[in-house]
């Protein structure tokens, strides 16, 4: 008998269509998957009544084990155990070499796609994380008792495009279709409903195991814009049980170095009064250690002391987050509280104090990423009645390609909602002109230089024409998860072409404020060179048409002493486009429009005479 | 009484519920469709229809549109777990046929 759920009014399935759906948190050291049941979201657990689940696939010689039982194998076994394989994601083998130089594995595969040798075989970062999803889908499908309609998988705001593509070939591989990816801080945000209100700045502070970050959004119209995005990625709860260790080993007069036996007997030590004085004022530390009992008193005050420099650490890039997002403290109407670390009480006050307001801290830290991402897999997959708004996200910078003269015409400009696309016609420069290149960039600036180059293709087999008769249409797409599409088509003919923007390597966060703060400090000089850019363009058209008509019709129209004054007009305006004189330009364009009037005139009458040649005047 | 919960599905409707925050209790029902002809509804409420009745069960307002209580009389609302799945089930004296999943029924 299948068992059944409380649905909202009006949303009863029929038998066999229950739209299920779960949302998943893909972290770096631990995932989670949750789904709404009976209008509660909640994380899902597995057969021994655990939710959270280890980022970590061991490939051995006869089987492949992901979760608990692959992190038990990641010491003893570990070229064959693959740990956060979310970092190595859509990233390049130079690339992984500079920022992880110490890691384990023995890479093959090219440099763009890079794999790691196993026993099983080659593997890449992309079937890693697909093993983690298979897991958490499978559970799912259990728990919810069907096959689910899709999955919300939530990224870091911070992901660029190949990342985000990654992740999705990942899902994809392990056979589930992805609703949307969710920026995590996002998904925080939605766990605690601050969707629902219409608009106020957002910070989210995400101090897990090994990495923080700082997420500055703001909601408008139920849509949150990444503002910026910050944090350290070698910070975290680890660091805390760290410095517990370094005060244990000088308070005990331990001389380094120590067995390993005894480090972990103080590591896990540390990571229980750490845990225990989130709740108590002081705790006992007992080390066993050369039949010596060892013991000390370790107070909330103490511990205070010895992570309060880390803790500054995040309010610093707190701090530089804001800077970069254009917003003070006062600004911020909430703070969410993401990620383990942040239930030390010393964090919670710290954080309350720089930002002057009570953080969020109600959910679980752990899953209220999970839970706002099952949240939002609910309302796509169709749970909700219509009149609950979804929530967007936003292009983060703008998209368009390159025109003539090397400029950039924008398309989808930035901060747009996504999934959007946009269309716009362009036409050929030349006559007979039968390909055109497009050159698809991401940017705020005028000039093609300045942005960033992120495909190119060639739609080929326009019909010959005279410049400026093609017709063809240019669509940018922009699906729900901010992965790009474009495509080229000449309207008469129906040929098209088009491509989708799979960059090797993306824009880092640094990179994206980067861009946008010169697109404000050029804004100026970009503007005056795209009024000279377009205005060189349009004097080379000129020049070039006039030229086509002289060459057709000038020995038949044309007296010598006209001929003269237009070839001399035309080298005047050749001449005077190469400066960067716009007025001058202009004006050189207009003298030429002057001079060739009655010469366009005659061509016109001439060419409505032989139109009419052996047709009576009536007949028109 | 038209139907009854078990204590397991009172407290879970109850918790359901308070955690939706609105709405004015629990609607059961049936609807035609399906492998066997009839399926059950189970829906929260957040207003009344014309042809409704409302019932109080274990402190639980369970609202049943007149014509599927012909359908449901002495119907027991259980919440049951099996295996990682957990879910409420209809105990209804009046079907007299199943499909194989059991998701509808016929009278």
């Amino acid at each position: 008998m299948a068992l059944l759920q409380i649905a909202e009014p009006g949303q009863s399935t029929v038998p066999h269509q229950h739209r299920l759906a779960a949302g998943i948190d893909l972290g770096t050291t631990n995932s989670l998957v949750a789904s709404v049941q009976s209008g509660l979201p909640k994380t899902l657990t597995d057969a021994e009544g655990r939710d959270i689940l280890p980022s970590i696939v061991s490939y051995q010689q006869d089987k492949i084990l992901v979760g608990d039982s692959a992190k038990a194998l990641a010491i003893e076994d570990p070229q064959n155990t693959i740990v956060s394989a979310k970092r190595l994601l859509g990233r390049s083998l130079a690339d992984i070499k500079q920022k992880y130089p110490n890691l384990p594995y023995t890479f093959s595969g090219n440099e763009d796609h890079p794999s790691i040798a196993t026993v099983q075989g080659d593997i890449n970062p992309v079937q890693v994380s697909s093993e983690v999803l298979s897991t958490l889908v499978e559970r799912a499908k259990q728990a919810l008792g069907g096959d689910l309609e899709g999955v919300v998988i939530t990224v870091p705001a911070y992901f660029d495009d190949a990342q985000r593509q990654s992740t999705k070939d990942a899902a994809t591989l392990a056979g589930v279709k992805v609703l949307r990816l969710l920026n995590e801080p996002t998904a925080a945000a939605v766990a605690y409903g601050l969707d629902s209100a219409q608009e106020g700045v957002i910070a989210v502070y995400d101090l897990g195991g090994g990495t923080f970050d700082i997420s500055i959004l703001r909601l408008n119209k139920g849509v949150f814009e990444v503002l910026s995005t910050g944090g350290d990625s070698a910070l975290g709860g680890d660091d805390f049980d760290n410095a517990i260790v370094d005060y244990l080993v000088s308070e005990f007069e331990l001389q380094r170095p120590l067995s390993h036996q005894l480090e972990r007997q103080l590591l896990e030590q540390a990571c229980r009064a750490k845990e225990l004085l989130s709740s108590q004022d002081s705790v006992e530390v007992v080390i066993n250690h050369q039949q010596q009992t060892l013991t000390l008193e370790l107070s909330k005050a103490t511990l205070n002391e010895l992570i309060m420099p880390l803790v500054s650490k995040t309010l610093r890039a707190c701090r530089r987050a804001l800077k970069d997002a254009g917003v003070s403290t006062s600004d911020v109407h909430e703070v969410v509280m993401v990620g383990g670390s942040t239930r030390v009480p010393l964090v919670r006050e710290q954080v309350g104090d720089y930002f002057k307001r009570q953080p969020l801290t109600s959910i679980d830290p752990d899953k209220v990423v999970a839970i706002g991402a099952a949240i939002q897999a609910d309302v796509l997959a169709g749970n909700k009645p219509d009149s609950e708004m979804l929530l967007l996200d936003v292009t983060p910078l703008s998209l368009g390609l390159e025109t003539m003269g090397g400029l950039v015409e924008k398309i989808i400009p930035r901060n747009s909602t996504i999934p959007v696309a946009k269309a716009q016609e362009f036409t050929t420069f030349k006559d007979g002109q039968t390909a055109m290149a497009v050159h698809v960039l991401q940017g705020e600036r005028e000039l093609v230089e300045d942005c960033r180059s992120l495909a190119r293709f060639e739609l080929r087999g326009i019909p010959a024409m005279a410049a400026g008769a093609a017709h063809i249409r240019v669509t940018f797409k922009v699906d729900a998860d901010g992965l790009l599409s474009v495509s080229a088509m000449e309207k008469s003919t129906g040929v098209e072409a088009s491509i989708e923007v799979k960059p090797s390597f993306g824009l880092e966060e640094g990179d994206i404020i980067k861009m946008l703060k010169e697109s404000v400090t050029h804004a100026k000089g970009d503007i005056q060179a795209r009024m000279l850019k377009e205005q060189q363009v349009e004097a080379a058209r000129v020049v070039e048409a006039v030229q086509a008509a002289v060459q057709q019709d000038g020995n038949a129209l044309l007296t010598d002493d006209e001929l003269a004054a237009i070839e001399n007009a035309l080298a005047q305006l050749t001449k005077i486009s190469q400066t960067s004189d716009i007025a001058q330009i202009e004006q050189a364009i207009k003298d030429v429009d002057t001079i060739t009037a009655s010469f366009a005139e005659r061509r016109m009458d001439s060419s409505i005479k032989t139109a009419l040649a052996g047709h009576s005047v009536d007949e028109v | 009484m038209a139907v009854t919960m078990t204590a397991a599905a009172s407290e879970r409707v109850k918790s359901f519920l308070a955690n939706r925050g609105k709405g004015i209790g629990l609607r059961l029902g049936i609807k035609t469709t399906g492998c066997s002809g009839l399926a059950y509804v189970l829906e929260f409420v957040d207003e009344l229809n014309a042809d409704d009745e409302v019932f109080e069960v274990d402190d639980v307002n369970v609202i049943i549109d007149s014509k599927s209580l012909a359908y449901l009389q002495g119907t027991e609302l259980d919440f049951v777990k099996e295996g990682l799945n957990e879910g409420f089930q209809f105990t209804n004296p009046n079907a007299k046929g199943e499909c194989g999943c059991g998701e509808s029924f016929n009278v």
